[in-house]
């Protein structure tokens, strides 16, 4: 089964709302609000719709109070690769 | 914030500049160039323009933004903000502002913008096109639209003061030095403005092609040539200048003076509709600015006319020019044949210029109108930078539409406090 972790979610954020303030997600900063890090709802939005395209799962507008942390947004996109979502 | 009546009028001190301008980005590069007469009006390169009636514009340098621009923006904003940011950065640097230093609240950000951000939109409603719905991103909700540069500027600085933006075409980059000296009086001490615009893929020149106002010439010294007999339409072009306006006392509180130079008078006036009687409102709008700046026209040194390059247009500001200051007598500019008109970005880039002219004591020269057309009766810089004392500048601009406005800058804070508008 396709996994998504936080190098996808890294990748696809920097390809969305651009990069220069490198946040490693892989550290601690996974589990820092995305507000924290920078990102704002836009860029999560945009970050839904990359996902919808390239793994082929829908993201509902109303998911994304569900995804408040980087950790939370991939195992939430995992959740729903698995169709338990 | 409390208003300043009690001190007499706000003035407004133009403190920092950012040029960002087919001419050059930065202030000397962009100057040299002015002086030196070195054209940024090239064939259009962002698009293969050779099947549209329009060719040649003046393009800003590639530059690589990616130094210019934080790198979370450039996903996000459209090559108009990317030239905005630049710009501000560039202006507030040149200033000497942290804007940390300030207070948030009175900060304030006022720009011109005449088209948005048509590249970005564009390239969305091309994938809502091909691809549905879902391709298009999420920054197109912002990115397009006229305050996006402005709101762009305020949150990288963090200015939270009374912010906002001018769609008023050509003329957008004068009105929004009148706003930011209403915005001083309101009690704001520093005011990012000025404007860019840049409109050179296809929907945005596709966009400016129904005013039949654009020059459809492929020979570059010959393409833009207001005022002349051979005057047949304007080069667009893309870029402009941000400027950094600082109410005056703070200025000086903080050592700077007033800069490169002070707002003395603004005015904004609107065409009758065509087939009016009633006269074009360019002349009325620069006796207005005069008398709010306390001038009479034998102080000023030098006008930047608008130069739209139409036989109409250009013979309506000369006889403008002429009724005001007297025929001839007031030397006259449009450096902007280098650079084409800049819309958003074109007024501001001239009051840039301007300043740059008081700074140095120089009137750079119009390049191209070589035989002035019948009627007009103007003293037009040609050839070589004229040397003498400018004191004061009239600049002019004109939208399309109507919109006619203009300021004059003075280099010298008037004797009396109540000599500013």
């Amino acid at each position: 089964m396709m996994r998504f972790a936080l190098a996808d979610l890294a990748r696809l954020l920097v390809a969305c709302a651009g990069g220069d303030h490198p946040v490693d997600l892989d550290g601690s900063d996974a589990d820092e609000p995305f507000t924290e890090l920078g990102y704002d709802s836009l860029a999560l939005l945009d970050l839904a719709g990359r996902v919808q395209r390239e793994y082929g799962v829908a993201i509902p507008d109303d998911a994304l109070g569900e995804m408040p942390t980087p950790r939370a947004a991939v195992a939430y996109i995992n959740a729903r690769l698995a169709g338990v979502a | 914030m409390s208003r300043r009546r009690d001190h007499g009028p706000t003035t407004i001190a133009l403190t920092g500049l950012g040029i960002v301008a087919p001419t050059g980005v930065g202030i000397e590069e962009h100057w040299a160039s002015v002086l030196t007469g070195r054209t940024g009006v090239g064939k259009i390169t962002r698009f293969d323009a050779s099947g549209y009636p329009v060719r040649l514009a003046g393009q800003v340098a590639d530059v690589d933004v990616t130094g210019l621009v934080p790198g979370r923006l450039i996903p996000q904003t459209d090559w108009w903000t990317h030239l905005a940011l630049a710009g501000a950065d560039a202006a507030l640097h040149d200033a000497g502002i942290d804007p940390a230093d300030l207070p948030e609240y009175e900060m304030a950000v006022v720009t011109a913008s005449s088209s948005g951000g048509t590249e970005f939109g564009q390239r969305e409603i091309e994938r809502l096109w091909h691809d549905g719905p879902s391709h298009v991103g999420a920054y197109q909700s912002i990115a397009w639209f006229y305050a996006a540069t402005t709101g762009q500027v305020s949150i990288r600085h963090g200015m939270r003061g009374p912010c906002g933006v001018l769609a008023c075409e050509q003329a957008g980059g004068l009105d929004a030095l009148g706003q930011a000296r209403r915005l001083a009086e309101a009690g704001c001490r520093l005011v990012v403005t000025g404007g860019t615009d840049a409109s050179l893929c296809p929907y945005g020149l596709v966009a400016q092609l129904p005013t039949g106002l654009l020059s459809t010439s492929d020979e570059i010294a010959r393409a833009y040539l207001p005022f002349d007999v051979a005057a047949a339409g304007y080069v667009p072009g893309e870029g402009g200048a941000i400027l950094v306006a600082e109410e005056l006392t703070a200025a000086r509180r903080r050592g700077v003076g007033a800069g490169y130079g002070v707002l003395l008078g603004y005015a904004a006036g609107f065409d009758p509709p065509p087939g009016s009687p009633r006269p074009p409102a360019l002349r009325r709008t620069i006796e207005l600015a005069l008398a709010r700046a306390r001038l009479e026209p034998s102080d000023v040194d030098v006008v930047f006319a608008d130069a739209m390059a139409d036989v109409d247009a250009d013979l309506v500001e000369a006889q403008a020019i002429s009724a005001v200051f007297g025929a001839g007598r007031v030397p006259v500019t449009a450096p902007k044949t280098l650079t084409g008109r800049l819309y958003g970005g074109g007024a501001a880039l001239d009051v840039a210029t301007a300043l740059l002219a008081m700074r140095d004591g120089v009137v750079p020269p119009t390049v191209g109108p070589s035989e002035l057309a019948p009627g007009c009766d103007i003293d037009l810089v040609l050839g070589q930078p004229r040397e003498r004392r400018v004191r004061h500048v009239v600049v002019l601009a004109r939208g399309y539409g109507g919109f006619t406005s203009a300021v004059v800058l003075g280099r010298d804070f008037p004797t009396t406090t109540d000599g500013s508008v």
